[in-house]
């Protein structure tokens, strides 16, 4: 302990003297529409590795701006750079770029090409923050990137479908990033991650993008937490993944015939725990999903909490709460291979004579008519209705549809207190 | 004052009215004659718009009565077998029928009701009244907003004869002042001294509208009750 | 017409059962309340209250109270009224009674415990479904004379409105299954005003779920705004109907 914490010392010593050495050395070059010198590009032209431009306020319209070496780049008073919707606005080719404080807007747009307001190209250790993105195709694009920051970036675009639109935070085959932060709005996906690993997604706020709030695609290894995920096309997707951690998340208000708070595709070993799933659609959709741990989630007020897939084997769901759900569970087999138990389940009717907090008998957690509606969805018009009431007491008392080992032989009398936070 | 033409109702297959028309003037007292199932309640109620003719018409006043109601301000009834919300008391009933036909220039002729001294069993409940104290209200309330035309259905009925006497001696006074009185009865003895016309009805159909002085011509008889028996016998 | 609503009303305030009816409700709402902790869950329980409990009622109550009436209506309709004043004016009577009984048995309660869209929407819900079924049940009783008949057409179609029209919609749909049925299934949710107001309450308690379930004709026809004042048009027309058939009837009808 003692050899490490000095050796520590030394390492910060050293560390601070490069730094010491680099702010003698560098030079800080103002760039301000009055001159002398207007143009960012010839200011990063002129600038040597480790310099610090300083952008006053001002409106930039010029074509892409380069970055081709190690600068610290800061807009004062959010100055703007327009793309003028024709250009991609910054290319960062160099690793250890800061890019902060900058409005960006108006990008180009490309049926074809990814034209992306910050693109981060093979590159390690840049930080893209504090940044205001407008009418941007792609926002903060990262491709090949290392090790990097993109952190308090509000991203906001005005997509109105797919095909037009864009991503906001788009990263592929990258690893190691941070994207803590952000608020992302009106692209296509808010966050997309392809073939990135051992990345943290936290603190983000994506609302209200035309297909995923977070697409996530074999990306492995990955955490994201304490985001929320509100009122998007889709939800979120998480497929053809393993080892993900989400934890502390909200989702809410996604809704659609094929909007999911999660949707879960090809995952295995991941976890899922202490995330709200309020107001959905459908909470959590799986399929061809594998040894996943669902715990300590509130599931509520949503239409299906969870809807299980007969493709998914050895997941366990425990000590959650279901509450003010339409319907807790629904399946399209028969054959359930999944384990519930310990849940607290709000249409639980059954009694607790020991009073040791754990109903006496079993928690069926899907109704015959939850299986009616996923058979024919049409008749959901007639949910609640006496018809379908009795229907649902009748399989109670005599069953015949419902899958007889779906259920949780340990239910909850009670609901868990302060799961989430 | 009211003149029926040709008016037809039929309940199903029978046929209650056939072709009845009728005149009845001011000042005139007629007396509706016939045996049961005549149609002579039909026929009121038709006057009455409370049964609706399937084909001719009724006026009152020269006005169509139908789809007309205003014409009602202007006739009290007083129905054969006078039913009422069971839970009113005589009061009650006295007061809606006077708020609901409330009509500022009309003097209230509550004579009756002290004559037939309702007055004193005001709180009682209609439920609980005999048919008589019950025929009592009707008549009262069929002369109680003076109206110019009095149709009483079988008024007697079920009245001791002190109030048939009292009643008859009201519709004597009322046709006095011009008034026309229609009277249902089947107890013609009752009706000899006040009655100016007859109209006699069978099986729904009018056999004859006569004024009482032609029928005791035709027939030689004086009283009402011979008279038309020698009808029917002929 | 002002004078022989208060005469009806003063008629039906008289009447125990509309105030036993009154106390029937709040002692449900209430319990519902009180033994469930989480007064959502007390909204499900009422649910079933306002949609089976309340139209029985309304219409039983209403036909019954018609035939009853019987004497009262030979007698104002030989005074100098319209007829169709007396009829409304003893739809007017039965509607707003059954309706106050419903607003303080049941809707005080809800919005005590539950004051929340859900519970407004199921309380207006309430009161429209009694207006509705008065309404229905004027015309039973105008259409039939004999008074056992009226009530035996009058419990039927109750019968009909909660059960078998949902029974035979259930079953249609599940043999046409192939086709697209969404636009089907709106107009058959437009011929029974109890499945209206079924679906108008799960739009305030279950979005999430009908949001997904049915595809974007649902959500074109109920979800919007000018959707819901369509049903409410629709429920309205319901109301108005009968009461308007129920009028010509009794127009012409013999006494």
């Amino acid at each position: 302990m003692k050899s490490l914490n000095s050796h520590m010392r030394k390492c910060s010593l050293v560390l601070s003297l490069i730094v010491l050495a680099m702010t003698t050395y560098a030079k800080t070059w103002i760039v301000r529409p009055a001159g002398p010198l207007q143009s960012l590009q010839e200011a990063i032209d002129n600038a040597m590795p480790g310099d610090t431009l300083l952008v006053e306020r001002g409106v930039y319209r010029q074509p892409t701006i380069i970055v081709n070496k190690p600068l610290y780049i800061k807009g004062i008073g959010y100055p703007v750079l327009d793309g003028q919707k024709k250009y991609e606005i910054m290319v960062i080719k160099s690793s250890r770029v800061v890019v902060e404080g900058f409005a960006i807007q108006h990008s180009g747009y490309s049926g074809y090409n990814d034209i992306a307001a910050i693109r981060i190209l093979n590159s390690r250790h840049v930080i893209i923050r504090n940044n205001k993105l407008d009418d941007t195709f792609f926002g903060i694009y990262s491709q090949h990137a290392v090790s990097c920051t993109i952190s308090n970036n509000t991203l906001h675009s005005n997509a109105v479908n797919e095909i037009t639109s864009a991503n906001g935070i788009h990263c592929w085959k990258s690893d190691s990033m941070q994207i803590l932060n952000n608020t992302i709005t009106g692209h296509r996906d808010g966050i997309y991650f392809e073939f990135v690993t051992n990345s943290l997604i936290k603190n983000n706020i994506s609302t209200g993008n035309v297909r995923y709030g977070l697409h996530f695609m074999f990306s492995n290894d990955d955490t994201y937490m304490a985001n929320q995920f509100k009122n998007n096309g889709a939800g979120v997707a998480v497929m053809f993944s393993k080892g993900v951690t989400m934890l502390q998340n909200l989702f809410s208000e996604n809704w659609g015939g094929a909007a999911y708070g999660i949707l879960l595709k090809e995952i295995s070993d991941s976890r899922i725990e202490r995330n709200r799933f309020v107001r959905n659609t459908t909470g959590i959709y799986m399929e061809g999903t594998n040894r996943i741990h669902i715990a300590q989630n509130l599931f509520d007020n949503n239409g299906w909490a969870l809807k299980v897939q007969a493709s998914c084997n050895d997941n366990t769901i425990t000590q959650n709460n279901f509450q003010g759900n339409s319907f807790d569970v629904a399946t399209n087999g028969t054959l359930v291979l999944n384990t519930f138990n310990n849940n607290y389940w709000d249409k639980y009717e059954g009694y607790d004579l020991n009073h040791d907090g754990v109903g006496d008998v079993p928690y069926r957690p899907v109704s015959l008519y939850a299986m009616i509606a996923e058979r024919n969805p049409v008749t959901m018009m007639l949910f609640r209705s006496f018809i379908t009431g009795l229907l649902d007491k009748a399989e109670k008392t005599i069953p015949g549809f419902i899958p007889e080992n779906l259920k949780d032989d340990q239910p909850r009398m009670k609901a868990f207190k302060n799961l989430s936070l | 004052m009211i003149i029926a033409t040709s008016v037809t109702k039929k309940f199903g297959k029978l046929t209650a009215l056939d072709n009845i028309s009728a005149t009845c003037n001011k000042g005139q007292t007629i007396s509706l004659i016939g045996p049961n199932g005549s149609g002579k309640t039909t026929f009121i109620k038709c006057l009455l718009g409370m049964v609706v003719p399937d084909s001719g018409f009724i006026t009152f006043n020269k006005q169509n009565i139908a789809h007309n109601w205003q014409y009602r301000s202007a006739i009290g009834y007083m129905p054969q077998i006078g039913r009422y919300p069971e839970n009113m008391t005589i009061a009650q009933v006295l007061d809606m029928m006077k708020d609901i036909r409330k009509q500022s220039a009309v003097q209230l002729d509550e004579e009756l009701i002290h004559l037939f001294k309702l007055d004193g069993m005001l709180h009682k409940r209609m439920g609980n009244l005999s048919g008589g104290t019950r025929q009592k209200v009707s008549a009262s309330l069929a002369f109680l907003f003076n109206p110019d035309v009095l149709i009483l259905d079988e008024p007697t009925a079920g009245l001791d004869p002190l109030s048939t006497e009292i009643l008859k001696e009201k519709i004597r006074k009322e046709k006095q002042a011009g008034k026309l009185v229609l009277i249902t009865s089947h107890i013609l003895s009752d009706l000899d001294d006040i009655v100016t016309e007859v109209i006699y009805m069978e099986e729904g159909r009018l056999r004859f509208h006569k004024s009482l002085n032609q029928l005791q011509e035709d027939t030689g008889e004086k009283k009402l009750s011979r008279a038309i028996a020698q009808v029917m016998g002929s | 017409m002002k004078k022989i609503i208060k005469y009806v009303l003063l008629d039906l305030l008289r009447n125990r059962i509309v105030i036993a009816y009154t106390l029937f409700l709040a002692v449900i709402s209430m319990s519902v309340f009180n033994l469930e902790d989480n007064p959502s869950k007390g909204i499900l329980s009422l649910l079933n209250l306002v949609l089976i409990i309340v139209p029985l009622v309304s219409i039983v109550f209403s036909t019954i109270y018609v035939y009853n009436a019987s004497e009262f209506i030979e007698l104002l309709v030989s005074q100098p009224l319209r007829r169709v004043n007396i009829w409304l004016s003893i739809f007017t009577g039965l509607a707003a009674s059954l309706c106050v009984a419903f607003l303080v048995g049941c809707g005080v309660p809800v919005l005590i415990y539950a004051p929340s869209d859900v519970g407004i929407m199921m309380t207006a819900m309430g009161l429209l479904i009694t207006i509705i079924f008065v309404a229905i049940a004027l015309l039973a009783s105008v259409l039939t004379r004999d008074k056992a008949k009226g009530i035996g057409v009058a419990i039927l179609l109750w019968f009909y409105f909660t059960l078998i029209f949902d029974g035979i919609v259930l079953f249609l749909l599940f043999q046409f299954m192939d086709y697209p049925m969404e636009k089907p299934m709106i107009v058959f949710s437009c011929l029974n005003p109890i499945d209206l107001a079924r679906i108008l309450i799960l739009l305030k308690l279950d979005i999430s779920a009908l949001m997904g379930a049915t595809s974007a004709i649902f959500r074109d026809f109920f979800g919007y705004q000018w959707g819901i004042v369509a049903t409410l048009l629709i429920m309205t027309t319901w109301a108005g109907m009968p009461l308007w058939w129920s009028v010509r009837k009794f127009n012409r009808k013999d006494l």
